[in-house]
């Protein structure tokens, strides 16, 4: 947690700010207390309440059994609930496929776009727009127009481009479910991390390049030597915000598998809307969600100090 | 698409007018662009392009993406050709698309706006008038994004409901702001930082008070982020579906994501009017996005730039 917070909040801005601290006094005290009170009451508020909640037999369904259980709740989901489990690796297979593939295709994105050629803003502009086109209408548009096995493009393209019989003509939400959640993820997440890295690649300093060019560096060197090590900052940030995003994501399953076949898509935040919404099983479905909150707060802390370390040591001195 | 024919995105430590890194790519470079640019942006562009088709030709394979009027004869692209209509988009405003679109601006704007009047004085403090614990306030913004949506609804729905919120645009403006909270004073903050100190020193020497410092010397120094972080707010409200689709069932607060989901399910899939919704569902914000791609770039990385 110490690790997370320092990431977050100091390690960039180098010197502690601490000028005037006396001045003013309590002037800042103030200036925060309106946005903390608005978060508090929205956000930890509710979270009370589900803390409340996941304590309780409580189907909404039939209200007068509503029962404090303890933690029965939480001793079921975590011994015999093997949706729980599915769902889980789900939500792990899903955020780290598509964060990482989304970094690395984002990191690609702007390399190509970071070159002076005809056209470049406008092919900027066409990498950026799936991160802008609203998740359910393209969701829709994935599972319908590209993915129908009869009428979609991309069976059409395999079709067209296989030899012979062409009798390879998957079902792709339902032979492959997983990887087709992780496509539309990534087509919307990539450009997001092309927005975060475009930035860090134009913030390098041009001397260092030069003097590197000067001495013989071939563009696949430059790129290695000076491009990378520079973008780590970067990485890291939009592997954090990626992921805060895309643990969350719940849109486009809701849209396409609605968590099928069987579990085979469902992850933990529509577990959860399952539960408790469409399965009114409020006390449960509470206890499934501090579950998940719980869950995220130690990945993120985990994945920010594993790629604090992973990318220090693979370019020290960058 | 002004915006877009812009060069580079530039951030402070630019050493070159131009922007550019390079004197110029190969035409490998260029087409390898081009190509990867055209199969990433196809899945948006076909939504748009089946728009404005009938419902026969939506069906129709090989895919029809160029609309051309009339039949003229481009030889083997004829294939690839159709004759747009905007039948699918009088059947969409018909089915009472308006409504949505207007709740759908009044909860993205309303919430921006609040979320920028809570987020500036609360980043400008917490760069430039530190407090106790600041770290841990700032984590704190940033740890109430770790809960997922769908943990709390439950009790946002009966709190909610007892004060009378479901149903409202109130309640998503409510849940939008805090949705969007903290990464907007994440963001903020550090264009705050980016203020030169000198700037600020001289300010206090001449006297200027707390709110003359921060409204009209720092605000117009970081007005670009100020706007980059009123896009992205907006574009994350516009296209929020999870909460609309659980704290609202009545129309008279229902959004654009709400619209889409309430058109399949009442007519089917009929592709070409599906993706007439979808073009108006997302017209909007992708031209918002286009027009801010700059400011985009530079406020979503000021949290890693030193």
């Amino acid at each position: 947690m110490a690790v997370a917070k320092e990431d977050i909040a100091g390690a960039h801005s180098g010197v502690a700010p601490v000028t005037h601290a006396h001045e003013y006094g309590s002037i800042g005290r103030w200036l925060v207390a309106p946005a903390l009170i608005f978060a508090i009451v929205v956000t930890q508020v509710p979270f009370v309440y589900t803390l409340y909640y996941s304590t309780f037999r409580y189907n909404l369904l039939r209200p007068e059994r509503r029962k404090f259980v303890g933690l029965e709740n939480y001793r079921r989901i975590l011994t015999d609930d093997v949706v729980f489990r599915d769902a889980l690796v789900n939500t792990f297979l899903f955020t780290f496929a598509a964060v990482i593939i989304s970094l690395l295709l984002g990191l690609f994105y702007a390399e190509l776009v970071n070159h002076r050629f005809p056209g470049r803003g406008i092919v900027r502009t066409m990498l950026i727009t799936p991160f802008l086109v609203m998740p359910v209408a393209g969701a829709l548009g994935w599972k319908n127009m590209m993915m129908d096995p009869d009428f979609g493009v991309i069976n059409w393209l395999i079709r067209a481009v296989q030899p012979g019989s062409g009798s390879w003509n998957p079902v792709w939400l339902a032979h492959y479910p997983r990887q087709s959640i992780v496509i539309m993820l990534v087509w919307r997440w990539a450009p997001f991390m092309m927005l975060i890295l475009l930035a860090g690649m134009q913030s390098i300093d041009e001397e260092v390049r030069e003097a590197a060019r000067v001495d013989g560096a071939s563009p696949v060197q430059e790129f290695i030597g000076i491009t990378l090590p520079h973008l780590y900052r970067f990485m890291q940030l939009g592997a954090l915000l990626g992921t805060v995003y895309i643990v969350q994501e719940v849109d486009q399953i809701f849209m396409t598998t609605q968590g099928g076949p069987g579990t085979l898509t469902t992850n933990l935040p529509y577990y959860v809307y399952e539960t408790a919404i469409r399965g009114s099983q409020v006390g449960r479905g509470a206890a499934i969600g501090v579950v998940v909150v719980i869950l995220t707060i130690i990945a993120m802390t985990v994945l920010l100090r594993l790629l604090d370390r992973m990318l220090r040591s693979s370019y020290a001195g960058g | 698409m002004q915006a877009a024919k812009r060069p580079a995105i530039s951030i402070p430590t630019r050493r070159h007018p131009s922007g550019a890194r390079k004197e110029g790519a190969p035409v490998a470079w260029a087409i390898l662009a081009w190509v990867v640019g055209l199969i990433v942006f196809f899945p948006a562009f076909y939504i748009v392009a089946t728009g404005f088709k009938s419902e026969a030709t939506a069906v129709q394979l090989p895919p029809k993406f160029i609309p051309i009027p009339g039949h003229p004869d481009l030889g083997w692209f004829n294939q690839f050709i159709f004759d747009p209509t905007l039948e699918q988009y009088r059947e969409v405003k018909s089915r009472g698309f308006v409504p949505f679109f207007e709740n759908s601006i009044i909860a993205s704007l309303l919430s921006t706006a609040i979320v920028l009047v809570l987020a500036v004085p609360a980043a400008y403090a917490l760069a430039l008038r530190p407090m106790k614990h600041w770290k841990d306030i700032l984590f704190f913004f940033i740890s109430t994004k770790f809960m997922p949506p769908a943990g709390i609804i439950i009790p946002l729905y009966i709190i909610f409901k007892n004060a009378h919120l479901l149903n409202t645009i109130q309640g998503l403006v409510i849940m939008y702001t805090a949705m969007n909270l903290p990464i907007a004073i994440w963001m903020l903050r550090s264009f705050f930082e980016e203020v030169p100190r000198d700037i600020i020193d001289a300010a206090r020497v001449d006297g200027a008070g707390i709110f003359r410092e921060m409204i009209e010397i720092l605000v117009p120094m970081v007005g670009p982020g100020i706007a980059a972080t009123a896009f992205l707010s907006m574009i994350f409200a516009w296209n929020e579906f999870f909460f609309a689709v659980n704290l609202v069932a009545t129309e008279k607060a229902a959004t654009v994501p709400l619209f889409m989901q309430k058109f399949i399910t009442s007519e089917g899939l009929f592709w070409a009017k599906l993706s007439a919704a979808s073009t108006m569902a997302i017209a909007p914000v992708v031209i918002l996005g286009w027009i801010s791609q700059r400011q985009l770039v530079r406020g979503l990385s000021m949290g890693a730039v030193k």
